[in-house]
């Protein structure tokens, strides 16, 4: 019995691991691997804390939540992939927008890198976040499913 | 007396750790004699966070943290969040429901419905039970008060041990609950505890004076995300679980 492809679901769960993944490129290579970003620096503001814990402890359950759905909808064979994948990269460009904008120079939380100049580091940190975002978008609209599509 | 005082957590909680376990040991005999299954996973996971509890508040844990953070911080997560979270895979309530006689264990099933019950085990009251009493215990003096005071701290200590357990069983809990909130629900929770706890360990290590106490806020952020990990995937785990049985009955009925 074929069932109607889950839209909305795929896109909900590619948005999650997408933030998911870009949380978790954040924290292992430029915390961990490059320690470009600092764990803290004395700029922070208490608001720059309360972003950085909240999207911290959302990182982790977002991806888990987001793999999760992933497997209802093979499972249930409603996923629509270009939806799911467009998903992703509107959620990884969507976290990576407000972590470049809000995070690092609004909160002051951290910079990208210290000791450098940073207007190249912020242009490309923010431009590649954009690129994503305008490429998720491009996907989501290009991926209806045949039925939406025939209406 | 004064001298003799702050041993009392030492004493008092491997006694009580060894009294649970020997507790839940006695039940399972009682249960498979009447012939009822237990799965020895539970008995596993509820001697392993009995144990971890006794480490974190006897012993030579206890011992270092008392002149390094690092060490109180696997401490706190030992007895906050790793054990409660083995406890409560023990699923001890299911345990004494099935062991106690008919009459007995309709009565603890009334207790589990009370209002004081509903109204703790809603899970934003967990959470600010227990991620708020961390947030009472480190940014102010009551943690330095407790040192001094052994029947203090062995208030302190059950009360983030319990405070874990009740948070934990909200979240991912076998054990009947008098209402258990959707999956979105218990996941937006988590994440708010988690973020406030993350929160908490920034806070500390911008306070912090010298490295080592910089270092403990350091294990106590990344210490939650391995807890915070192992809970969402318990919470989705059962989302996944639960709703393929509803597909799949829906299709039988069908």
């Amino acid at each position: 019995m074929p069932r109607p492809p889950l839209v909305a679901r795929s896109t909900l769960s590619g948005v999650l691991a997408g933030v998911g993944l870009v949380a978790f490129v954040d924290e292992t290579v430029f915390h961990q691997l490059l320690h470009w970003h600092h764990f803290y620096d004395r700029s922070t503001s208490d608001a720059g804390l309360v972003s950085d814990g909240l999207f911290h402890a959302l990182g982790f359950v977002a991806v888990v939540t987001g793999l999760f759905l992933l497997a209802d909808l093979h499972r249930r064979s409603g996923l629509v992939v270009g939806r799911w994948v467009g998903g992703l990269l509107l959620g990884a460009g969507g976290f990576q927008l407000y972590d470049g904008l809000v995070q690092h120079k609004v909160f002051g939380l951290h910079q990208i890198r210290y000791g450098v100049p940073l207007l190249p580091y912020d242009v490309t940190w923010d431009g590649v976040a954009v690129v994503l975002l305008v490429a998720g978008a491009v996907l989501t609209r290009r991926a209806r499913p045949a039925r939406a599509a025939s209406s | 007396m004064h001298a003799a005082g702050p041993g009392l957590l030492a004493v008092l909680g491997p006694l009580a750790g060894v009294v649970a376990v020997v507790a839940h040991l006695v039940l399972v005999v009682v249960l498979r004699r009447s012939g009822r299954a237990w799965s020895g996973w539970r008995s596993v996971a509820w001697v392993l966070g009995c144990a971890l509890a006794i480490l974190a508040v006897a012993g030579p844990l206890p011992a270092a943290a008392a002149s390094s953070a690092p060490a109180h911080m696997v401490g706190h997560l030992l007895l906050g969040m790793l054990a409660p979270l083995l406890l409560v895979l023990g699923a001890p309530v299911t345990l004494v429901l099935r062991a106690l006689p008919v009459g007995a264990a309709r009565r603890l099933s009334r207790v589990l419905r009370s209002r004081p019950l509903r109204v703790l085990t809603e899970p934003a009251v967990a959470a600010v039970l227990d991620v708020g009493g961390l947030w009472l215990l480190y940014a102010t003096p009551l943690l330095a008060t407790a040192a001094g005071h052994p029947v203090l701290d062995v208030v302190v200590h059950a009360h983030v041990l319990l405070a874990g357990y009740l948070f934990t069983a909200v979240l991912v809990g076998r054990d009947p609950l008098p209402h258990r909130r959707g999956t979105p629900h218990r996941l937006v929770v988590l994440v708010l505890a988690l973020a406030a706890h993350d929160v908490l360990a920034k806070w500390l290590y911008a306070h912090a004076d010298g490295a080592d106490a910089r270092l403990g806020a350091q294990v106590m952020y990344y210490g939650g995300d391995g807890v915070d990990l192992a809970l969402a995937v318990l919470v989705c785990l059962r989302w996944y679980a639960s709703s393929y049985r509803r597909e799949t009955s829906a299709h039988l009925i069908c």
